[in-house]
């Protein structure tokens, strides 16, 4: 089970093939209350880089991308009626939408957990 | 700042707390001039007015089972108890006739009541659109003169003056833009849209079918040129750019940035909400532009925001004045025309089609051309240079207290932008807005644009003078200070306001939009 990052704020968890991906710790804090979540269907195919989610908050409304190429598994329905969990645990419970790899090679552009540690300290 | 003696005429001052006899609360609710209103279901009766009509025969129903069986519920007021419900809620509300208004982007400049007396002439104001021609040939007039002073200033061969607002312009020029495409068989699929453009811009584009791509902004707040060559193709339709951007700062290369989209064989959209900060000064046309709507309520003083509705006629270069919509007016000899359909023989253009039933905003024209008229063409020069000064005025007197991102930039435009950056943990640019009402401000405009971490951006317009604008520095100095210093009052103002702070995620999450009658919820159970 490992864990990537990207410069958008994401995090892709990989075990045996398939992936969840969700919102950082650090995004859930730039965007303060999330109050509504809005994730993919099943069956959605992404590539690399799509708009795959919107979160927004009472600041701002933002495009969540997709990590990696594939399809998608299903969403967390569950956001649909907290999204206060994308707060309260972003990284746990708070997760957008599972989804296979079709090219598990793209993960190799990711960050690891220190690599991304040190981006946010930059920013 | 002029020093005002407080004692002069004044024997006490609004919320004197020096005052210990004071009572908590009253009865009432009201704090004398300030009056607490409840909703207007909550006044009143049914009951207490209303014509009263002799009960009805029994009849048979027509409605298939579907009439009314319950009482509708609708406030039974009287015409004084209607008039004080909106004349107390009005008192709670905060408007440019009222002070200063610094929300940037939006331009609440003062609404000259000259405009006003010159929108309420009888044959203005008393006419209908489906009036014969020849009875309203001086309202034709009007729009062709006004038509002729946007496109003077803008330096444009064409404008569309029905729009009704900014973004219906923007729909309107990127309709324009498809069209014209359209029309020489180049299906294009996305418009590009640099991070500095107005929000509304991406949401067009994708509501007219295009595709979006984000342009990134350069360190000095401005657009990617090289990002933006980089990305331009054959699948390009066109960039939607607005200057000056929401930056507040003017784009220097929009003459190179337009030669780069047109050489690719894209059009280029240009935002003119801030059109204010440049008229008289800079013509879209010279920059390469093909399209940009004009916000009437913005520039030209016409009032908005609840206040009245928008205009933003849309001018259009060469390439795309074929393709406006209708109807529009055109003159023959002394005598005006509404040309209202394609194949009227008055037609020689191949437009897109209709924005809107009529011709437009007929006030909002009015009160515009009464602006242009009475400030003349060097008066409008004035218009912008005294808006960017005012701004940058703030700007100056405010960046050694709060971070201005682009500040090193140069001067900026009609508006100044600065961040959170500085502010003492755990607050936000939104506890200085709220900061702001307590002082008597509308704030600014808070977290927008979204290139700056927690953006406050601050447009003073021309219209404010000196005073004014040092009064309001030495309240938005005074709260960014208790901001910066932690001072945990601020974290749960306004404390003066009508109603206390409100609780925005609660209202987001769990939004009541339903007023339901107490006994009826009782009831009900």
């Amino acid at each position: 089970m490992v864990r990537y990052y990207t410069e958008d704020h994401e995090w892709i968890e990989v075990e045996d093939g398939n992936a969840i991906v969700g919102i950082t710790d650090y995004a859930q804090g730039q965007l303060g209350d999330v109050v509504f979540v809005e994730t993919p269907t099943a069956e959605t195919i992404f590539a690399k880089g799509d708009d795959a989610a919107v979160v927004e908050s009472v600041k701002a409304a933002s495009d969540v991308y997709s990590p990696v190429s594939g399809e998608v598994i299903k969403g967390n329905d569950a956001l649909a009626e907290d999204p206060a969990l994308v707060n309260s645990d972003p990284e746990g419970e708070g997760w957008f939408f599972k989804m296979t790899l079709s090219d598990s090679t793209e993960l190799d552009a990711l960050m690891d957990e220190d690599a991304y540690k040190e981006f946010i300290a930059d920013l | 700042m002029k020093e005002r003696d407080l004692n002069q005429g004044r024997p006490s001052r609004i919320f004197d707390t020096a005052n210990d006899s004071a009572p908590a609360a009253t009865f009432s609710g009201n704090k004398a001039l300030m009056l607490d209103e409840p909703l207007i279901f909550e006044l009143g009766s049914s009951e207490t007015c209303g014509v009263d009509i002799d009960a009805m025969e029994p009849v048979k129903s027509r409605l298939g089972g579907l009439e009314r069986s319950q009482v509708i519920g609708l406030a039974g007021l009287s015409e004084s108890e209607t008039v004080r419900h909106y004349t107390r809620l009005s008192r709670q509300n905060y408007a440019i006739d009222l002070g200063l208004f610094p929300l940037g982007s939006c331009t609440m400049k003062h609404n000259p009541r000259l405009n006003e007396k010159m929108a309420r002439i009888a044959g203005f104001s008393d006419i209908h659109p489906m009036q014969p021609i020849s009875t309203v040939q001086g309202a034709l007039e009007l729009i062709d003169e006004l038509a002729h002073w946007l496109k003077t200033l803008t330096g444009m061969p064409a404008v569309a003056m029905s729009p009704k607002a900014g973004a219906h312009g923007e729909l309107c020029g990127i309709l324009a833009i498809r069209a014209a495409l359209e029309a020489r068989g180049d299906a294009r699929e996305v418009i590009l849209v640099p991070e500095s453009a107005h929000g509304t811009n991406p949401a067009t584009a994708a509501f007219a079918g295009y595709r979006v791509e984000e342009i990134p902004a350069t360190q000095g707040g401005r657009v990617d040129i090289d990002a933006l060559a980089e990305r331009l193709g054959p699948d390009v339709a066109g960039v939607m750019i607005t200057n000056p951007n929401t930056c507040g700062l003017f784009e220097p290369d929009m003459r190179k940035i337009s030669d780069l989209v047109h050489a690719a064989g894209g059009l280029v959209y240009c935002d003119g909400a801030n059109f204010n900060a440049i008229v008289g000064r800079v013509r879209p046309g010279d920059l390469g532009i093909d399209a940009m709507h004009i916000n009437l309520h913005k520039t030209f003083s016409t009032p908005h925001g609840g206040g009245g509705p928008g205009s933003g006629p849309v001018v259009l270069s060469e390439a795309l004045a074929p393709y406006a919509p209708l109807p529009y007016v055109t003159q023959t000899d002394d005598f005006f025309q509404l040309v209202e359909e394609e194949q009227s023989l008055l037609s020689d253009s191949d437009t897109f089609g209709r924005m809107t039933a009529f011709h437009g905003q007929m006030g909002m024209f009015t009160r515009a051309l009464s602006y242009i008229m009475s400030h003349g063409a060097d008066g409008l020069k004035q218009v912008s240079e005294d808006a960017v000064l005012n701004a940058n005025y703030i700007l100056r007197s405010m960046d050694d207290l709060l971070d201005a991102p682009f500040g090193h930039s140069g001067p900026c435009m009609h508006e100044a932008l600065f961040s959170d950056k500085g502010l003492a943990d755990g607050f936000s640019t939104i506890d200085v807005s709220k900061g702001l009402i307590d002082e008597g401000y509308h704030p600014m405009t808070m977290y927008f644009p979204l290139v700056v971490h927690g953006a406050m951006l601050v447009e003073p317009t021309e219209t404010e003078s000196k005073d004014a604008l040092d009064n309001f520095i030495g309240s938005f100095r005074t709260v960014v200070t208790k901001a910066k210093d932690g001072d945990k009052s601020l974290l749960s103002a306004p404390h003066f306001a009508p109603r206390a702070r409100l609780d925005e995620t609660a209202a987001a999450r769990k939004p009541i939009l339903v007023w339901n009658e107490p006994e009826a919820t009782e009831a009900a159970e």
